[in-house]
């Protein structure tokens, strides 16, 4: 059973997203997400200063077998991408929700309708059915 | 739902992700294809590779057909046990498919084929057969095992018999032998040592199990893919296919233009070495960060325009390698487009690595 913490936001697209104490947001992809890529062998995150609106692929993730887009969940302007995960692609495998943050945001508008943890969880089991 | 090995429920309660493959329901992982990668080069993995088809050949004329049918000449073919790689063409020298035969004895030949082009291959010899009065038989009672990795031999020689063990460790490469029962043959697609082996399909799941409690690592497809693409092995209907001759598919080397026979496709390929083979298969080794892909235009200064037939994240050489088709003239740098950009590339001479070693310095 994969890990959905129940204080982050969630989209049908299996992207998290975090409101830090500032009020500006981290985005990753969910635990979910990571294990059905599999090994994750290298990332492209977004450039500081890209404006993005939801539903838009603002960054890349590439397994051994496939390159899959990731969608931004809301509106907003990157504050920046994580420089960690050039080096350490693996990070998204071993910890989506912490060191692998994909990027951090400050909204432009306020975000539109995002899954709780409960609805995402419900989400994630009926595509397994 | 595809077709299924016996392995399928082995497969399943290990919590293989099981993905479709050629009209089979196939392993792709067991949870990391990293993992398995690396066991193979490392130590050892097993691949249930019963998905693949084996075809027995019987009949005094079997051999006259072959040479009629492949593309390498199994004139070659003295020794029983004998295995030889090469392609079945079309009229036009397209690659119909590759495969392995083994030549088990002057009237009984088995060929190795794939396993998404099984129905034309198997329609394509049995139409040639008839002539020749070659009984064509499909081997549907046989799984097949791959072992591959350093240890992978002697992994396998520890579960036969004492005497069947040292026939096993005394095959040459590219041999094969019939051993306790199975065909056991000194052949695979890692670029590692090993054996592949032939058994009845009610003894895989013993085999499986007995080799997985050993220490040897299930492997998946996944691992098989970028396991060959390291080894500079062509994958059929991605690499070559019925529109490319192996000429342009970097193998012409299996292909035995002995002045006393006919093949189907030697007067295509005797055409196109005439006027001059104009693209060439290389290898690609990405400069820069990203993962080559299948169907990337690649660019080559002052020779034109290419195409990446494979390409994946090499798991041994922590960078991107790729197979790509290019025009003949081409070498050193090349750059190819990567969602909009372009990155460098380099050309280099297949395989990529070998034995686990890194060949591309």
């Amino acid at each position: 059973m994969s890990k959905v913490p129940t204080d982050l936001k969630y989209t049908r697209t299996h992207e998290w997203l975090r409101t830090l104490p500032d009020g500006t947001v981290e985005v990753g992809i969910t635990d979910h997400a990571q294990h059905a890529l599999g090994d994750l062998v290298f990332v492209e995150v977004p450039e500081a200063g890209r404006t993005v609106c939801p539903g838009e692929p603002f960054a890349v993730v590439e397994s051994v077998k496939a390159a899959s887009d990731v969608y931004a969940p809301v509106s907003g302007e990157v504050i920046e991408g994580n420089p960690a995960l050039a080096g350490a692609p693996e990070t998204l495998n071993s910890d989506p929700y912490g060191g692998g943050w994909l990027a951090r945001l400050r909204l432009t508008a306020a975000p539109g309708a995002l899954l709780s943890a409960a609805e995402y969880e419900k989400l994630t089991a009926e595509e397994a059915e | 739902m595809g077709r299924r090995t016996p392995l399928f429920t082995v497969h399943a309660s290990a919590g293989a992700r099981i993905v479709e493959f050629g009209g089979w329901d196939m392993p792709l992982h067991y949870g990391s294809l990293l993992a398995e990668h690396h066991a193979v080069r490392r130590s050892a993995g097993v691949f249930d590779v019963s998905h693949m088809c084996i075809i027995d050949l019987e009949g005094a004329e079997t051999r006259a057909l072959l040479r009629m049918l492949f593309a390498n000449d199994v004139g070659k073919l003295t020794i029983p046990g004998k295995a030889l790689y090469g392609c079945l063409l079309n009229e036009r020298g397209g690659v119909i498919d590759d495969l392995i035969v083994y030549y088990l004895g002057e009237r009984w030949f088995r060929a190795v084929v794939n396993a998404a082009t099984r129905a034309k291959d198997l329609q394509w010899i049995r139409q040639h057969a008839a002539g020749f009065g070659v009984k064509v038989t499909e081997r549907a009672d046989l799984a097949m095992l791959a072992v591959q990795g350093p240890e992978a031999r002697e992994r396998v020689a520890a579960l036969l018999s004492g005497a069947g063990a040292a026939r096993a460790l005394a095959l040459e490469a590219f041999c094969g032998a019939e051993i306790d029962g199975w065909f056991v043959a000194r052949t695979g697609y890692t670029g590692e040592e090993g054996f592949e082996v032939m058994l009845p399909g009610e003894q895989a799941q013993s085999l499986w199990r007995a080799l997985t409690a050993a220490g040897v690592a299930p492997c998946g497809l996944g691992a098989r893919d970028t396991l060959r693409l390291e080894a500079g092995m062509n994958l059929y209907g991605q690499d070559m296919d019925e529109h490319t001759s192996p000429l342009e598919s970097g193998l012409a080397w299996t292909v035995a233009m002995s002045p006393d026979r006919a093949f189907i496709g030697r007067e295509a390929l005797e055409a196109q070495r005439a006027r001059g083979v104009e693209r060439k298969l290389v290898g690609l080794v990405l400069q820069e960060r990203g993962v080559l892909r299948a169907h990337q235009r690649v660019i080559a200064a002052g020779t034109g325009e290419g195409e990446i037939t494979s390409g994946s994240y090499s798991p041994t050489l922590e960078r991107s390698i790729a197979l790509a088709r290019v025009p003949t003239p081409t070498r050193g740098p090349v750059q190819v487009e990567v969602r909009g950009k372009l990155l460098d590339a380099r050309v280099v001479k297949p395989p990529f690595v070998r034995h686990g070693k890194s060949l591309i310095g």
